[in-house]
């Protein structure tokens, strides 16, 4: 089946290792290769706009303004950060090792609605140090549970885990609004939604700004992802079994338990993902509430090439056109959803990238 | 068989040739898959042509039915010059083909896979089929369940309706790779009498086997292929002339011949009927190995292998020797019997345990699971000691100390590549072998299994292997050496088993009679030693 | 209790069932149809929503539905042919060229109805219907059924249709063939990648013309992001009916009835949130795959790109 990330080049070469003979550092050759589907999807962008009669340089600008140079937009979009990150070390995991965890969406918000009862519960009697810490290690079992089944008919029956991440993550999001609105709704609102923690008792800020340490978490679990991926003999062994299962057993790996525990890790960081961005920013879950990050996120590890750090700036990249894109796109008078269109822009732009120099490689050899 | 062979030879003298290949050469990247090959196809004629696993048959047969084109030379169908440049090309100019790997749908119907590949417009004329198959069923003397999913029908049968489709359209020229590859005894001998109905009806056959004695059962003509070269033909008449046992010798030189290999003379000196008198550090006893669906079933292998000793293991491909391979290595699971390292039960370790034991294994499939093709060749050398010390602290890698090993590796090995940082699947498939054999004869092998070491590899790399190889032996490690290439195994072995159907049919020593008493053997006309 | 059997909550039921059912029966079909050949067409909720826009934007227009379905077939074959240009003839990821397509059509559709639409909000008026005679009058099931816009019809006659060209035609045997041993196929002399590259087309009609659907006859205007994963429903339809489109009609009934189950209790006076009832479809299908996992094949070259001699 389709589920080869493997395909797309995972290379346990980090950054900084240059490239041989070629004139250009690796490095140096990845960010060209990143940056031009972005500077090819601005230019169609900017034609769209001009087609709309919008002004596509100002609209540039009052992103960049808002999402970027403003002080209070830019603390909206670092805050904004932490949850995609988390997301992006989630897919990480799991697309290295040549899984398909499409579920993270039902994961992430699984994990939000129970992270959200329980600390709102725990605060009663306890002190807010205890209750996050908890509240996060909740979130992370939520999400690795959620994956079990998809997990264990993929490792020991080869069912396809798209199919069965995708059912999960339906069933997740039902269950969580199911969860908010029944066992765990908060009697004195009218809305149905859980009990609130009190912005007090949330993840402590930065230094009198807006942004709460989730996006600090994020960036470590992120960088830690991405140093246990590259660096590490248990990160060798999920490469292999993602880049080819049949050298995995011919080294002697197990590959059905590497799957399980992939699942468990990947789908267990949507769940923290899920639990930071309740603790830190809203404190409860709405009823219907899904921000739906999952699709936006997946085409960005994709973009980033599974590369951690690399993830970590294009999801900056992603929460500053999110975020700059509202004031921009009011300004000039379109929805936000326009950021949606650079985006399949640079990606679809980005696979073409991807082709052409895998092309030219291939014609190199022969 | 041998009435209607003569008859053949009567009438060859007056036949024009129906395809003509001429001077056809393919590479690919490091091999070149065919090398200046001609060959021509005669109507009501079988023509086997005969090679070793690597020697370009399959290659060929995708020129001839469109699949691949040639980098040079050309093809000639009925006298005329013309490309064949694609499976509906081929169709065209009347050439049916039947795969090695059927290319049968196995959730169609036999009706349905028949009417495959009519334009789409065309109304599905289920009765005409059907006439059009009994015309068919009845030339060739078969019948088949029309009705029936193909996956549920026999190999045997599922290869009849390939023939079938083959012959589909009238075609006047049928190629058979393999033919017999997946059949049994039965079915290879309702196969033989198909190919006698459609030869007596003027049918032009090419059938490709790896097989000596099917080439000079079911050829009129044999023609001989060794690494992608044409190596010898006998016509028709020649072999009437020579009668089957002398046939089969002269076919033996020719493809086994010494003649033909070049570089030999640096080893070809050393006693091969020595005794090696080390302790005995392998030792196999009774050995069956589980089977998947298709595979063959290892039985009852037994054997020893003494410090500093070459074991070579000879057979047709496919008669289990993969599968004994991997029952060693650990890679499969041993369903019976017993297997020792120094006296050491180790049947029930895994690949890992056996592999710090001393245990190598040399994997013939060097990029589906010897390497991982976009992983730097440092992380190659190691991919079967993930983990361990040095290169690893606390699970954590240490790079210099990765790539101080590989530069080590690469330089007594001398492989070539650009760095140790270079995914190792940009490498040529000379320079993959050695960057696996640098891996399993590095850290203190004990006994090392090489399955097919040189397959595929151009001279220079395979002497290099096989120098690598003795030089192992010659320090004192118990080698077992499998290959499908019977020079390498005379040239390298102190002793030979033969495998033949899952089994081991007789040990030899490598004495001067080794060759005849082995070639038998493999074909199972020789007695056990 | 009483009011949970009564005709009004039977009739709002069915009626219910139909309306969330055809989108996805559709785009269920289309979508097999894809997979059968061996693309696995993610891009499908982006085609429904692209042709739930156009539908509705020429039905707006010309005021005629039946070119609104043209319009909305138009609207997903342009996502389609992008699909097979990128996935099938150069072969790129099939995932990630699907998700981009989906977004893509979120971000477009929302951005020309906020262009076009967003101050007036205007609605297509109510459906004539063509009741078939006699069946329209059996009680309950008549008004639900029998008493729609003939496009309900047509729905349904594609399925058998569909299990007609599956069984009976050249086409159906090329599919097949395409999806299970591409190498057959191209053996056989018939191009693999004009037989995917026309399966995605065909599914990006069907996909488009059930988003229409969905649009100008199940909701009366356009809402953006309205198909609301209901692309992603149908692949997991099309996956599990295998190559039956009469399950994928089954399929989209079972989701149409539990997507109008709630509205119906309300309607008899019942009152269970729409969750949980939503998540019935879902966890049945896990509960099938749990314990028939084994047996639930995929086309074997699902997914996988074709390349000549390489097998």
């Amino acid at each position: 089946m389709t589920a080869d990330a493997g395909t797309n080049d995972p290379t346990p070469t980090s950054a900084g290792l240059s490239g041989q003979g070629t004139g250009m550092p690796e490095w140096l050759v990845r960010i060209v290769l990143a940056l031009v589907p972005i500077l090819l999807a601005l230019i169609v962008g900017a034609a769209i706009l001009l087609l709309l009669g919008r002004d596509p340089i100002s609209f540039y600008v009052n992103i960049v303004r808002r999402g970027l140079i403003s002080w209070i937009g830019l603390q909206e979009t670092i805050t904004r950060c932490a949850p995609l990150i988390l997301l992006g070390a989630s897919l990480i995991v799991a697309f290295r090792a040549g899984l398909w965890n499409l579920g993270i969406d039902g994961q992430f918000l699984l994990a939000a609605v129970i992270t959200a009862a329980l600390s709102a519960w725990m605060i009663q009697s306890a002190p807010a140090w205890i209750v996050l810490p908890v509240g996060m290690i909740a979130g992370f079992l939520v999400g690795a549970v959620w994956s079990l089944i998809p997990a264990l008919l993929k490792a020991y029956q080869g069912v396809n885990e798209i199919v069965t991440t995708l059912m999960m993550s339906f069933l997740g999001v039902s269950l969580a609004n199911v969860l908010i609105k029944i066992p765990f709704n908060d009697p004195n609102t009218t809305v149905p939604q859980t009990m609130t923690l009190v912005t007090d008792d949330r993840l402590p800020r930065l230094f009198g700004t807006t942004i709460n340490i989730g996006v600090v978490i994020a960036v470590v679990v992120i960088l830690v992802v991405h140093w246990v991926m590259t660096r590490t003999a248990f990160g060798l062994r999920l490469q292999t079994v993602g880049a080819n299962p049949k050298a995995a057993l011919h080294a002697g790996l197990s590959v059905p338990l590497l799957t399980v525990v992939t699942f468990g890790l990947s789908a267990g960081l949507a769940g923290l993902a899920g639990s930071v961005e309740i603790l830190g920013v809203w404190g409860n879950v709405r009823a219907d509430w899904n921000p739906g990050y999952g699709l936006a996120i997946i085409p960005l590890v994709f973009l980033a090439r599974f590369n951690g750090i690399a993830v970590i700036g294009f999801t900056f990249f992603f929460a500053m056109l999110s975020i700059g894109g509202e004031t921009a796109s009011r300004r000039a008078d379109l929805p936000n959803y326009f950021v949606l269109v650079l985006v399949a822009l640079i990606l679809i732009f980005m696979a073409l990238t991807e082709w052409l120099s895998h092309r030219r490689a291939l014609a190199r050899r022969a | 068989m041998t009435n209607s062979l003569q008859a053949a030879t009567a009438e060859t003298g007056a036949k024009e040739p129906i395809v003509v290949v001429d001077g056809v050469t393919k590479r690919f990247p490091g091999v070149v898959a065919n090398d200046d090959v001609s060959l021509s196809i005669y109507p009501g004629e079988v023509q086997a042509l005969l090679g070793e696993n690597g020697a370009g048959k399959s290659t060929l047969i995708a020129m001839l039915s469109g699949m691949l084109q040639p980098d040079a030379g050309g093809m000639r169908v009925r006298g005329e010059a013309t490309a064949i440049s694609s499976p509906r090309r081929a169709l065209e100019l009347g050439i049916g083909t039947v795969y090695q790997h059927p290319t049968l749908v196995p959730t169609l119907t036999v009706l349905e896979n028949l009417m495959l590949g009519a334009p789409w417009h065309q109304r599905m004329n289920r009765a005409a089929t059907r006439r059009r198959l009994a015309e068919i069923s009845q030339m060739l003397g078969i019948s088949l369940p029309e009705d029936a999913t193909l996956g549920d029908l026999s190999l045997g049968q599922q290869q009849q309706v390939e023939i079938v489709k083959a012959l589909w359209r009238g075609e006047q020229v049928l190629i058979l790779d393999e033919a017999t590859a997946m059949l049994t005894p039965k079915g290879v001998e309702d196969l033989g009498q198909v190919i006698g109905r459609l030869r007596d009806a003027g049918i032009a056959i090419l059938f490709i086997t790896h097989k000596l004695n099917e080439a000079v059962r079911f050829g009129d003509r044999v023609t001989v292929l060794k690494l992608g070269r044409k190596v010898g033909e006998l016509t028709p008449d020649q072999l009437a002339a020579l009668g089957e046992d002398q046939a089969i010798t002269q076919i033996v030189d020719l493809m086994f011949g010494t003649a033909s290999s070049e570089g030999a003379d640096e080893l070809a000196g050393r006693d091969k009927s020595r005794l090696v008198e080390g302790p005995v550090i392998l030792s196999v006893d009774g050995l069956a190995a589980a089977a998947g669906p298709g595979e063959p079933t290892v039985t009852g292998v037994a054997f020893q292998v003494r410090a500093g000793e070459v074991f070579g293991i000879a057979g047709v491909d496919g008669n289990g020797q993969k599968q004994l391979a991997e029952a060693l290595a650990g890679q499969r699971r041993i369903a019976a019997g017993s297997l020792s390292l120094k006296g050491e039960p180790i049947s029930g370790l895994s690949v890992v345990q056996r592999q710090r034991a001393g245990l190598r294994y040399v994997t013939d499939d060097r990029l589906g699971e010897g390497t991982v093709g976009n992983f730097q060749v440092g992380l190659n050398l190691l991919l079967k000691r993930i983990g361990d010390e040095p290169f690893w602290r606390n699970g954590t890698i240490r790079r210099r100390e990765v790539e101080r090993h590989a530069r080590t590796l690469i330089d007594r090995h001398d492989v070539r590549t650009p760095g140790p940082q270079t995914p190792i699947g940009r490498l040529s498939g000379g320079n993959i072998q050695k960057a696996l054999l640098a891996r399993e004869l590095d850290n203190a092998p004990i006994a090392v299994i090489y399955n097919k070491p040189t397959y595929g590899l151009d001279a220079n790399n395979i002497q290099f292997a096989r120098r690598a190889i003795r030089e192992q032996a010659d320090q004192g490690v118990a080698t077992v050496l499998i290959s499908t290439d019977l020079d390498e195994i005379l040239e390298l072995s102190d002793r030979i088993g033969v495998m033949l159907q899952g089994r081991m049919v007789g040990i030899v020593d490598n004495d001067r009679d080794a060759q005849r008493r082995v070639g038998e053997l493999m074909i199972g006309v020789g007695a056990a030693a | 209790m009483s009011g949970l059997l009564s005709d009004a909550f039977l009739i709002s039921l069915v009626a219910g069932a139909i309306a969330a059912g055809i989108p996805l029966l559709l785009a269920g079909l289309g979508e097999q149809v894809s997979e059968k050949a061996g693309v696995l067409n993610i891009g499908i909720e982006g085609m429904m929503l692209l042709g739930a826009y156009t539908g509705f934007y020429v039905a707006f227009l010309s005021g005629s539905l039946w070119l609104g379905f043209l319009g909305g077939a138009a609207g997903g074959l342009i996502l389609a042919l992008l699909m097979a240009l990128l996935c099938v003839r150069l072969g790129l990821n099939q995932i990630v060229i699907g998700i981009a397509l989906t977004l893509g059509a979120d971000g477009i559709t929302a951005l020309l109805h906020h262009v076009q639409f967003s101050r007036t909000y205007p609605r297509l008026p109510a459906v004539d219907t063509l009741p078939i005679p006699l069946l329209s009058q059996i009680p309950i099931i008549g008004p639900g059924i029998f008493d729609r816009h003939p496009s309900v019809y047509l729905a349904i006659i594609a399925v058998f249709v569909l299990v007609w060209v599956f069984r009976r035609t050249n086409v159906g045997l090329n599919l097949q063939a395409a999806g299970d041993k591409p190498a057959a196929l191209d053996a056989a002399g018939v191009s693999v990648t004009t037989t995917r590259t026309l399966a995605v087309l065909f599914t990006g009609m069907m996909a488009g013309l059930g988003g229409a659907y969905m649009s100008m006859i199940g909701a009366g205007i356009f809402i953006p992001f309205m198909t609301g994963g209901a692309g992603f429903i149908a692949i997991v339809l099309a996956m599990l009916a295998r190559g039956h489109p009469t399950w994928v009609l089954y399929g989209a009934l079972l989701f149409g009835v539990s997507l109008s189950l709630t509205t119906a209790l309300q309607v008899g006076g019942v009152n269970v949130p729409t969750d949980v009832v939503q998540m019935l479809p879902f966890a049945m299908v896990m509960l099938v795959l749990v314990i028939f996992a084994r047996r639930s094949a995929l086309p074997a070259a699902l997914g996988l790109p074709y390349v000549r001699g390489q097998r």
